[in-house]
């Protein structure tokens, strides 16, 4: 067998232009830290998620608290909301139209975000709306938090096992906390 | 000259219908720009490019990422939109192929005048073709003229993807819009000619119920299994068993769309399933011969075949598989090659010539059926342990599935993780390909449940073809007001998310609503492999009326016209408004007033993309799964932009703002419960009447509130005024409203219309 030469699922082949594969988890903490307008986006497959924190779903309520705007995706919120926690939701497409547009004030209006940081989604949804934002939307960072690479995203995880995603999302989590 | 006929530039006149002629007949790529634009406007193409690089032309490749041209100086927007045109234009030269294929071979075989008379108690027989064409055809001849008009658009639209010609997105946006229209001109064509000629029901609401699924089928007997869309060949096999009285002693079972179009034509055909079951079934040995025609076949056909030495025949120049043309060799020579493997299979181009050569092989090679065996159930151990757990498998599934992890488990003996991955398994092969050892994975999943598989028997009422124009007259009005909630159409491919079981769950939350619910294709079969606790699907439970509450089997994909023509026929019969060559006023009718939604939750096909374009010009929106997102662009309205969602109101002139309604053209949920809702909201239009919109809002707030815990947030752009507030929850939606700051009569309920002609007089 050749050698393997391709990043991440191969179900949806990269164009080439590719995301940096970020180094260690204290770098994507350090990049959301330092943004001005981070918004993290939740996916409707974060619920079966497992993390340190109990489920994906579970560190995200995590990071709200922190500060950092969070928007729910599908009917995803509705979970967020059985655990009481409010934040805001939006469906996926809406969301990268609007992270599109330069105009637009964000989900609180209060201005447009810098970075976007995508998480608990299919691979094939994340990979299309972050192509459509690496195209159309170049002055944002977007970061894939995924456990499988996602090419066209500015920055995104390597390809990782189970265990070892759930610790580097755990300090990634609690270094943001940190900051705060 | 006939009476009452007038060639005129070569298309034909028909001075005997006195319906006059609106101003675009036969219109051409451009005719209709200016109401595509109104529509993207509207709804701005959202693109997410499935691929960064174009391929087209030698100057390339070219990397389009970002602001970067192409050496022709396309752009990335131009580019995507140019792939959706390419993508509509094969899916709508498919239908128009399909069409005209059947079309020479019925004339030949029925004569010119075979009358078309295609549906009961209906006048209008044709909407699609009055609308688009300006002419009633009245028998099989009239339909060349319109084929004439449909391939050569095609063609003019074909020629602007060339490098060097269109180059704007709006522009390519609205030929793909073009395409569309087209396609489902050619969709009605094929459907009514074959309902004309071949006895197919003809809009009766209770056709009776076909089987469906694996289990239908008795193994016991040479088993015949025909895939593909075009159904002549597959007619022949049937006649053939009648005529020879046979249909006790050969089974014969379909995939895909010629699947539901046998069962049109005779109902102890068998649906084996939709088109995802193409591998499986044929893995399963169970196959003694298999027929192909055209469309969604799988391409490895013969490989897959060869390997279990089931001989294959095809019948369509559109898909020879490198067969050699036998059709005027004896048939007896062909059916002794077929049978004792001295020929993998042979391509027969005459229709009327296969279904001797068809049962008579698989009455041979039954009897040496098993010669070449699939593996048997304990053996599913023995194969896995070859797996190195490598995860190429899972790197390379649509869905992500868990493969590798129930490929290890059936190393150790553990069959039930495999079997679990069969129902959200789409069937395509991938994790085959790329896994090292080349594990047989697709045979392993459906070895694994091969018990359950074998109970899979379902009824499936079978396609009626269109709505009657009497069944259009009694629910034209509670649907333009509202008062039916919605139309919903599950169509489409079966390329799932999580497996068939997703569309019928959709299907039955607007059943139970009372929502008019259509369906064809590869959907209408996942709807039916659904059954409740006391063992019945959707079909035993609702009755096949065009009507609050019922569920309208239109048929296979070529049927999904009859869903389109009976928004038309609404604007038509109900509003009477004149369809002849009169396009944009019709749709203009229809996406003001019609609560029409398409759902294409598996779409996967071209064609499936051309069907939805020809929605999207009607002014229909349609919803696609998640792998819809892959048809690269979306088509969005921003809600929040109250300048977008001006009217006119055809009273006075005056333009009046009417709320984002339908908020999207086309859009891909995340999830179901996120499609329900959206579907729910879709449906609502600026003429819904106060009662009317009240109905929708209820239902939409009631499927928000379970599926998102809360109300909607976006209530105030909905509400009009205070009497379109369902009563049961006055208090609740008043608040929600006071806290976002509604006004009442903001939002306008005027006589609704896009196009400037249509108001009446100027205030
Ligand atoms: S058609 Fe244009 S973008 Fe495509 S390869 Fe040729 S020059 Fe490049
Ligand atoms: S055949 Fe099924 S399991 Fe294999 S890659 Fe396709 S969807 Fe995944
Ligand atoms: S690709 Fe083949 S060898 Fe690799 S994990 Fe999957 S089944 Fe096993």
């Amino acid at each position: 067998m050749s050698a393997k030469t391709i990043l991440g699922q191969t179900a949806e082949i990269a164009g080439p232009k590719k995301a940096f594969i970020i180094p260690k988890p204290e770098v994507a903490a350090a990049m959301i830290k330092r943004a001005e307008r981070p918004l993290l986006v939740i996916g409707a497959e974060a619920q079966g998620i497992e993390t340190a924190d109990g489920d994906l779903i579970d560190t995200a309520i995590k990071v709200s608290k922190s500060g950092i705007s969070v928007v729910a995706t599908g009917h995803i919120v509705g979970e967020f909301r059985r655990r009481g926690t409010e934040v805001h939701s939006m469906p996926l497409m809406n969301l990268g139209d609007r992270l599109r547009d330069p105009e637009w004030l964000g989900l609180d209006g209060k201005g447009r975000y810098d970075l976007a940081v995508f998480v608990g989604f299919s691979y094939y949804l994340e990979w299309l709306v972050l192509n459509g934002l690496k195209s159309f939307a170049q002055d944002l960072t977007t970061i894939s938090l995924s456990r499988s690479y996602q090419p066209n995203a500015g920055w995104s995880l390597g390809t990782m096992k189970a265990e070892e995603w759930k610790e580097v999302i755990d300090v990634i989590v609690k270094s943001i906390k940190e900051g705060n | 000259m006939f009476k009452g006929i007038e060639i005129e530039v070569g298309r034909i006149q028909d001075s005997t219908w006195d319906e006059p002629m609106g101003p675009t007949p036969f219109p051409s790529v451009g005719t209709l720009r200016n109401w595509d634009r109104k529509f993207l406007n509207r709804y701005k193409p959202f693109y997410m490019p499935f691929c960064d690089l174009c391929c087209l032309c030698t100057y390339g490749k070219c990397d389009l990422t970002g602001d970067k041209r192409g050496a022709c100086g396309i752009t990335m927007a131009g580019q995507q939109s140019r792939m959706v045109l390419i993508a509509c234009c094969i899916g709508a030269s498919t239908h128009a192929a399909h069409a005209r294929h059947m079309l020479d071979h019925l004339l030949d075989e029925y004569g010119r005048d075979v009358p078309l008379d295609v549906a009961l108690n209906t006048g209008v027989e044709a909407p699609h073709v009055r609308l688009v064409c300006g002419i009633r055809p009245k028998k099989l001849k009239d339909l060349e003229d319109v084929l004439d008009y449909v391939e050569t658009q095609l063609v003019q639209l074909v020629a602007a993807a060339h490098t060097g010609q269109e180059g704007d997105n709006i522009d390519f946006e609205s030929k793909a819009f073009h395409a569309g229209m087209l396609d489902h001109v050619a969709l009605e064509v094929a459907d009514i000619m074959q309902i004309a000629t071949l006895g197919m029901p003809r809009g009766e609401p209770d056709t009776p119920m076909a089987e469906l699924g694996y289990g239908t089928i008795d193994a016991s007997k040479p088993v015949i299994m025909c895939i593909g869309h075009n159904v002549l060949p597959s007619v022949d096999i049937i006649d053939y068993l009648m005529e020879n009285d046979l249909f006790g002693e050969v089974e014969i079972g379909g995939l895909c769309c010629t699947a539901h179009d046998m069962s049109r034509y005779n109902k102890r055909s068998k649906i084996i399933g939709p088109i995802s079951w193409q591998l499986r079934f044929i893995r399963s040995g169970i196959p003694d011969l298999i027929v192909v025609d055209e469309q969604c076949l799988r391409t490895d056909v013969m490989i897959e075949a060869k390997k279990l030495g089931i001989p294959v025949i095809a019948t369509s120049e559109m898909s020879c598989l490198g067969l050699s043309d036998r059709t005027h060799d004896d048939p007896d020579v062909i059916v002794d090659d077929l049978v004792s493997g001295k020929a993998d299979g042979a391509l027969i181009l005459e229709p009327r010539r296969v279904g001797e050569i068809s049962v008579k092989t698989v009455q041979g090679v039954a009897e040496r059926r098993g010669e070449k065996k699939p593996f048997d159930i304990g053996e599913i151990s023995v194969i896995a342990q070859e797996c190195s757990g490598c995860m190429e498998c899972v790197r390379s599934c649509p869905n992500t599935l868990e493969i590798a992890a129930a490929v290890g488990a059936a190393k150790e003996g553990d069959y039930v993780p495999l079997a679990m991955l069969y129902d959200l398994c789409v069937g395509c092969g991938r994790c085959e390909s790329a896994c090292p050892v080349s594990l047989p994975i697709i045979s392993m999943m459906t070895k694994a449940n091969e018990d359950a598989i074998a109970d899979e028997k379902y009824p499936i009422r079978v396609g009626r073809g269109a709505i009657q124009d009497t069944e259009i007259r009694e629910v034209g009005q509670p649907i333009v007001f509202g008062e039916i909630p919605g139309v919903v159409a599950l169509v489409g491919c079966a390329n799932y998310p999580a497996g068939g079981g997703d569309v019928a769950r959709i299907a039955e939350e607007f059943l139970k609503r009372r929502f008019i619910v259509l369906t064809s294709g590869c959907s209408a079969m996942s709807i039916a492999m659904t059954k409740d606790e006391d063992g019945l699907n959707l079909y035993e439970k609702y009755p096949g009326n065009f009507d609050a509450g019922g569920l309208v089997n239109v048929g296979s994909c070529v049927a999904n016209s009859h869903i389109t023509g009976a928004t038309i026929k609404i604007a038509n019969i109900f509003a009477k408004r004149n369809l002849r060559g009169n396009y944009e006023e019709i749709a203009d009718y229809i996406y003001n007033r019609v609560g029409a939604v398409g759902l294409a939750w598996g779409a996967m096909s071209q064609k499936a993309a051309a069907i939805a374009a020809g929605c999207w010009r009607l002014g229909i929106p349609v919803v696609v799964g998640p792998h819809g997102a892959k048809y690269r662009r979306m088509l969005l309205g921003r809600k929040e932009r109250e300048e977008d969602w001006n009217v006119y109101n055809a009273r006075d002139g005056e333009e009046v703002y009417v709320g984002p309604v339908p908020e999207h053209l086309f859009y891909a949920a995340e999830t179901v419960e996120e499609a329900l809702v959206m579907i729910a909201k879709l449906v609502m239009r600026p003429n819904d009447t106060n009662k009317g919109r009240a109905v929708k809002i209820s239902h939409y707030i009631d499927l928000h509130k379970t599926h998102y815990g809360s109300m909607p947030d976006d209530l105030h752009l909905y509400v009009r005024r205070a009497q379109d507030i369902p009563f049961t929850m006055k208090d609740e939606i008043m608040k929600v409203l006071e806290e976002s700051g509604w006004v009442e009569d903001k939002i306008a309920i005027p006589d609704p219309t896009l196009l400037d002609r249509m108001v009446r007089r100027r205030g």
